[in-house]
């Protein structure tokens, strides 16, 4: 079983576990910069705001704005020192999550790929071919070697999905270029 | 007495056979999905809420009712079988669950946490009925004042308390405010952080922002990280106790239920806390605490036990005051927005109907499950060997479907990716979710109860003080933040005396 610290062959130690001995995860410098970011962008985008009738809104719409701005720019400068001084996040653990081994961002660019040609196609196409592209094109870059049997399910799930929000929910979804034909 | 009068309308409601029927889709649906890894409750009910649109508000609440009790049925059977707890309120049943199991007694693992579930559920239901309405009584009388702090002390209490680290759980929180502020100003009717696009007027649907972050962002942070073994699941035949199971398994599920349900109905309850506090009590009143860590029964009883009771606990904040303290409580208070009923202090008297009925269907929903699971668990063990490439691209098939049923336009989708790739992010910086969905929810009410208040009390700062609840609770709120450090002080007394 699982009990022992999981060591795969050919790599002598995990590398995730060992970069925490390696000076301050500069990655997170760059969660600090995007925090800080949201928080100037809260206080300048709603510079123009204009205020109510002072007597019936005393607040007025841009004090939430700023304060959360602010804090969220306080917020930043506390994890960058944070980061410097060498803190790490935990990152998330879950059943199907491993985290000895080095994170494959390839596949995550992949997902996100595929994710961004249904946005782009689904109003074309519509959403029962996009749907049924979208779940075999996951399940091959999740390592699926079976197209036909995947497209095959992607399909049942997507036109199935049509109808059971066309006729059990009322909601119709655009049939994209197969109007006429669902 | 109103309230059982109340709860049996509530059950003429929930046992009328198109509502059993939510009632049984529900528990099946969310044991099933408490049980698959990479997706739990919240997302579930968030996917479902496009159903809110043709369904009965009592029927829909009575479904999500269903699937919130039945998660966490789901979870205690991944955590025995599996030993990799995805949900935090599990972790504590994997240690003693999974020793059972591999020790051969996994049907008995498996039983002792769905009876003592069962039994922890139900009591824990009855408190909610004997809580719920006087609290929501006497919240109906407070002002904005105290109906701020209160709110504040929820979004406070969540982000601080729960999780290893306040800086990120404030992160997280103030993201989700910051997320709550686009689209326009109801008081004013200006916009607000929208760049422009029209689409973000109306602000960015809570759908979208609950699935992005709970299922997209999930499914991108497991396929960068995707376990290259096979899992390894342990065989189970139909869960059965022997008579010295109950007998150490009944006061550990008492015991557990009285650390959960307090627990729960805290504006910051949670499950983690409890669920660790009943498995060091079972650990010190064990007859053999020898056996802990090999598999003891009651290390399985009363974590789960606690784990259910503080579920029940946490509706009593969501019902009486319409404050949300775990994601699937956030969820439903979402789908109650979408039904246009206001959740707050006022649902017991203007919605009662639909509250009595979703606090009946608990019950019953909780007796199915105890009849359902026990006979469907070898079921369940086999769903947990699902293909994963199958399991994460439907999970990202059915996200995406339930942004894009929400407006049909691929601009949600587009948020939905954005938004996703945040909760990508957030799991790989160790931030927490939950405060930032939290804050996404209750951020547009907090400033709306902060202003109007703001407005009766003519500007002045000081009115905010003027209700004694509202007092107490900002000392409550402080005690919160110095809680850590008093602690300290007074461990080291002691030793220094």
């Amino acid at each position: 079983m699982t009990d022992s610290p999981v060591i795969r062959e050919g790599a002598p130690a995990p590398d995730a576990p060992d970069a925490a001995a390696a000076g301050p995860d500069r990655a997170q410098l760059g969660l600090a910069a995007l925090v800080a970011a949201v928080g100037i962008f809260c206080i300048a985008g709603t510079w123009n705001v204009q205020a109510g009738f002072s007597g019936v809104d005393p607040l007025g719409p841009r004090f939430l704005p700023r304060v959360v701005g602010l804090a969220l720019i306080v917020l930043a400068v506390l994890l960058a020192v944070a980061t410097l001084r060498g803190d790490r996040g935990e990152a998330e653990e879950g059943e199907d999550v491993d985290l000895s081994h080095k994170p494959d961002w390839m596949t995550v660019a992949q997902l996100a790929g595929i994710f961004a040609l249904n946005i782009a196609l689904v109003d074309f196409l519509g959403w029962a071919i996009t749907g049924a592209l979208l779940f075999a094109g996951v399940a091959r870059v999740l390592g699926s070697r079976t197209w036909i049997r995947d497209l095959i399910i992607g399909a049942v799930l997507s036109v199935g999905s049509f109808y059971a929000f066309y006729v059990g929910l009322g909601v119709p979804i655009p049939p994209g270029i197969l109007d006429g034909i669902l | 007495m109103d309230a059982l009068n109340g709860l049996m309308d509530g059950f003429a409601t929930a046992l009328t056979p198109m509502n059993l029927l939510y009632a049984c889709i529900g528990v099946i649906l969310g044991t099933a999905v408490g049980v698959l890894p990479g997706i739990g409750p919240a997302m579930t009910v968030a996917l479902l809420l496009p159903i809110t649109y043709n369904v009965e508000p009592a029927s829909a609440f009575i479904m999500f009712a269903g699937i919130y009790y039945g998660g966490m049925y789901g979870g205690s059977t991944t955590s025995i079988l599996l030993n990799t707890p995805g949900e935090s309120s599990s972790v504590i049943t994997a240690l003693e669950g999974n020793k059972m199991a591999k020790a051969g007694r996994a049907a008995q693992a498996l039983a002792t946490a769905a009876i003592g579930s069962f039994v922890a559920g139900s009591i824990g239901t009855a408190l909610l009925v004997a809580f719920a309405p006087s609290i929501a009584n006497l919240a109906v009388k407070l002002g904005a004042p105290s109906y701020f702090a209160i709110m504040l002390l929820a979004l406070v209490a969540v982000t601080a308390v729960l999780g290893a680290s306040k800086l990120r759980g404030f992160i997280a929180l103030f993201l989700g405010l910051a997320i709550g502020l686009v689209g326009i100003d109801g008081l004013t009717g200006q916009n607000r952080l929208t760049l422009g696009i029209p689409l973000l007027s109306d602000g960015i649907d809570i759908v979208v922002i609950a699935v992005a972050i709970f299922a997209i962002g999930e499914a991108l942070w497991v396929a960068a990280h995707l376990r290259r073994r096979p899992v390894e699941v342990i065989p189970v035949g139909r869960p059965w106790m022997g008579k010295e199971d109950w007998k150490r398994s009944w006061m550990p599920w008492l015991r557990g239920t009285a650390y959960g349900f307090p627990f729960g109905a805290l504006p910051a309850g949670g499950a983690e806390l409890p669920t660790f506090l009943s498995y060091v009590t079972e650990r010190k009143l064990a007859k053999k605490p020898e056996e802990f860590g090999h598999g003891a029964i009651e290390g399985v009883a009363g974590p789960e036990a606690a784990n259910n009771a503080s579920a029940a606990g946490t509706l009593v904040p969501m019902l009486s005051l319409g404050l949300p303290t775990n994601a699937t409580a956030a969820v439903m208070l979402a789908a109650m927005t979408g039904y246009g009923i206001q959740p707050g202090p006022a649902l017991f008297e203007e919605h009662g109907d639909l509250v009595w009925a979703l606090i009946a269907s608990l019950f019953i929903g909780n007796l199915l499950l105890l009849v359902l699971n026990l006979p469907l668990a070898p079921l369940w063990a086999k769903l947990l060997r699902t293909p994963r490439p199958y399991l994460y691209a439907g999970i990202l098939f059915f996200a995406s479907l339930g942004a894009y049923a929400v407006n049909l336009q691929w601009f949600d989708l587009a948020l939905l990716l954005f938004f996703g790739l945040l909760g990508l992010l957030m799991r790989r910086f160790g931030l927490p979710t939950l405060p930032l969905i939290i804050g996404v929810i209750l951020g547009p009410r907090l400033e709306i109860q902060l202003r109007q208040a703001l407005q009766l009390g003519e500007g002045q700062w000081s009115t905010l003080f003027s209700e004694p609840v509202a007092v107490i609770v900002y000392v409550v709120i402080v005690l919160l933040f110095a809680a850590p450090y008093l602690t300290r002080l007074v461990r080291r007394t002691p030793q220094e005396a």
